[in-house]
């Protein structure tokens, strides 16, 4: 194999990694941006994953999955909204709590019901979400350098994954060019404004929490029935986390935030590729500085080395209407 | 008038809503035991039993109780300056090379109690390191302290990873661990004070940290509540801006702070590591850092309160462990539900029976 197929065999599982990623750091694109703070992220993932490969099973359709996963998603944004929002909580430790709940709750029914070992049972194929070859793609093979692009990278991927980078002009759109956005935006900046101007704060913030729901659903069914055919064990394994990493790298933009996730994605599977294998010069790189440079980058990131993060100034913050 | 800045007598405040917030967890942690179709009466009388009933039983819950606590009290030292480390995880990972680094260099020359004070030093000096860098970007930088210490703890868990596959690992084993450290590097268990009561410890580790982790309760008390340093540290928690009026140097306590917090984490490992596998193991921690979280705010950040929610979590650790013994439908990962229950109802949903209370005791006191 030389270098160029290597190089395209990378880029394609980079793609791959990067979906769930993708999706969850979207979702925390718009609880952040109302100034919610999610570090319940990954129990999100896993509980929709979890969710999506049970009723995936049970119903043999992909779509009814993807809704499982969905609705399980926002009934934990609900809860999360319901002790940050309503009663004021701590948002990071309801974040925190949310993660345990997710991570016990899977295991614990998954046994109850499967009695696989926290696995579920084995999704048939109709029950998932398969690859689509694009039109042309094996006409495409031999033309050099786009041809396998095309079908290796870009054609031969799920519907999730183009759904995936779909979302991030939308979400561009959602949030810059509607008035919801800009309302959603205000709130997570200055939310006694968006309160004297006589819109709810809550209600808005509830509807980011929603919307971040929703797209965490996404990762998570892409995790147990597009990725893989059962939900296993807790099977995020920290995604959650490289995705927030991933906001913050991104600078809270929707555009950056697919970008800083390709890179996260491209250095798990570098990592995978290069486990076992010597680099010229340098000799065997040791896998765990690739697992670990997402975060060492974001906090280099934060340090002010490269440009500034400025996160939403509301960010953290319960806000009580003055009295 | 809001309910909220009604002030409420202190059995109501540390007493009475902390209970009611732990019944609703056990409530809800009940329900999911219920829907899984076995009896939640019966699940809460194995859990008590297997976690109070024996000696041994009772030598396992104190053996968590005791990384509980200082977890906990590294969480609660950080909250008194308004600081959130939620890196106690990955300050105990590293803090666990500390003392294994001690007990390795040392085990084959000198007996437990000449290695003992340096492998408190050892681990505390590693967690303390951990803890530096979130710190010092805290305190220079700007960048937000959770989201520093939570990539900490995974760059924590992939350098531990490296070290434990790659260097410290016994040649020609498979399991990515140290090599198992004579008595010079153990710290022996405390048999004797479950035998005061009658007891026998059986194969619990419940071991010497566990005196370790109370004096530290102690000296925080002293630290936080009888110090200038402490004093000084609650200033800048309670009001950033009246600290900085007061010419209290943010940079120095957030450091000094979150050392001190690093340092505590890090004690934990002592007891996995040095009282009760003899060797660092990987990923030995095993949430005890998060768990951390839940003691220090169900303790209201005091040493006292956090003995006590350490001893909850303790038994509800060791409780849970035999629940999955007893009950074949109920896997060992119930406590994590009931310990994420407890953090959601005692932590994030704190204020929730407030108003509430509130109104039900002004209507009883007739005010």
């Amino acid at each position: 194999m030389d270098y160029f197929d290597i190089f395209i065999s990378i880029l394609g599982s980079a793609v791959r990694l990067s979906i769930p990623l993708l999706f969850t750091a979207l979702a925390g694109l718009f609880s952040e941006r109302a100034g919610i703070f999610d570090i319940g992220l990954e129990g999100k993932m896993l509980a929709s994953a979890f969710a999506a490969a049970c009723v995936a099973y049970w119903t043999g359709n992909a779509w009814f999955g993807l809704l499982g996963g969905i609705g399980v998603s926002i009934v934990f944004s609900f809860v999360h909204g319901f002790a940050s929002i309503t009663n004021r909580g701590n948002q990071i430790v309801s974040g925190v709590a949310l993660n345990f709940v997710a991570a016990g709750l899977t295991i614990v029914l998954g046994q109850a019901w499967f009695r696989q070992g926290g696995r579920t049972g084995q999704v048939p194929p109709e029950g998932r979400f398969s690859s689509i070859v694009l039109p042309g793609a094996d006409m495409m093979r031999d033309v050099p350098i786009i041809g396998p692009l095309y079908a290796n990278v870009i054609s031969g991927n799920n519907i999730l994954t183009y759904i995936a980078f779909l979302m991030v002009p939308i979400s561009w759109w959602v949030l810059y060019r509607t008035r919801f956005g800009l309302r959603l935006r205000a709130v997570g900046e200055n939310p006694g404004a968006v309160d004297t101007a006589g819109i709810s704060v809550a209600w808005m913030r509830y509807r980011s929490l929603i919307v971040a729901g929703f797209l965490c659903g996404f990762a998570g069914t892409y995790l147990s029935i597009a990725q893989s055919a059962a939900f296993i064990n807790n099977m995020s394994a920290g995604k959650g986390y490289i995705a927030l990493a991933a906001l913050i790298f991104a600078k809270w933009k929707p555009v950056p935030v697919m970008l800083a996730c390709l890179l996260f994605g491209f250095l798990d599977a570098f990592a995978n590729f290069m486990q076992g294998k010597s680099m010229p010069l340098i000799g065997e790189v040791p896998v765990q500085i690739f697992q670990a440079l997402p975060y060492i980058l974001t906090c280099v990131l934060l340090a002010g080395f490269i440009g500034t993060a400025r996160p939403p100034k509301a960010g953290g913050v319960p806000y009580t209407k003055e009295r | 008038m809001s309910t909220a800045s009604v002030p409420l007598p202190a059995w109501i405040n540390y007493g009475l809503i902390p209970l009611l917030n732990l019944i609703l967890a056990f409530f809800f942690s009940g329900l999911v035991v219920w829907a899984i179709g076995e009896s939640p009466f019966e699940a809460l009388q194995l859990l008590l039993v297997g976690a109070l009933g024996r000696g041994e039983g009772i030598g396992f819950t104190l053996f968590y109780t005791t990384s509980f606590i200082f977890t906990g009290l590294s969480v609660a030292v950080a909250i008194h300056a308004g600081l959130f480390n939620i890196g106690s995880e990955g300050q105990a990972y590293l803090g666990g090379l500390g003392a294994a680094l001690v007990a390795l260099a040392m085990d084959s020359y000198v007996p437990w109690y000449v290695t003992m004070p340096f492998a408190v030093i050892g681990a505390a000096l590693f967690g303390a390191a951990c803890a530096a860098i979130p710190a010092w970007l805290q305190a220079k930088r700007g960048s937000h302290i959770v989201i520093t210490t939570i990539m900490f703890n995974f760059i924590v868990s992939s350098l531990m990873n490296y070290m434990l596959v790659r260097l410290l690992i016994v040649p020609g084993k498979m399991a990515p661990e140290t090599r198992t450290f004579l008595p010079g590097g153990q710290l022996p268990k405390l048999d004797w004070l479950i035998a005061m009561f009658g007891g026998k410890i059986g194969a619990a580790p419940f071991n010497f940290s566990f005196l370790i982790a109370l004096v530290m309760c102690f000296l925080v008390w002293v630290l936080i509540w009888r110090t200038k340093l402490g004093y000084e540290m609650r200033t800048l928690g309670i009001s950033p801006t009246a600290a900085s009026y007061a010419g209290i140097r943010y940079s120095r306590i957030v450091m000094i702070t979150m050392l001190i917090s690093g340092g505590l984490a890090g004690m934990m490992a002592l007891n996995p590591v040095m009282g009760a596998s003899a060797r660092l193991q990987i990923e030995f921690v095993g949430g005890a850092g998060f768990v951390g979280i839940a003691v220090s705010l169900m303790g209201r950040n005091h040493p006292a309160g956090i003995i006590l929610a350490a001893l909850l979590f303790g038994i509800l650790y060791q409780g849970g462990a035999e629940l999955s013994f007893d009950m074949p439908g109920i896997t060992r990962d119930m406590i994590v539900v009931i310990q994420g229950m407890v953090i959601l109802f005692a932590g994030a949903l704190e204020y929730m029976l407030r108003p509430s209370i509130v109104r039900l005791y002004q209507q009883l006191t007739g005010k």
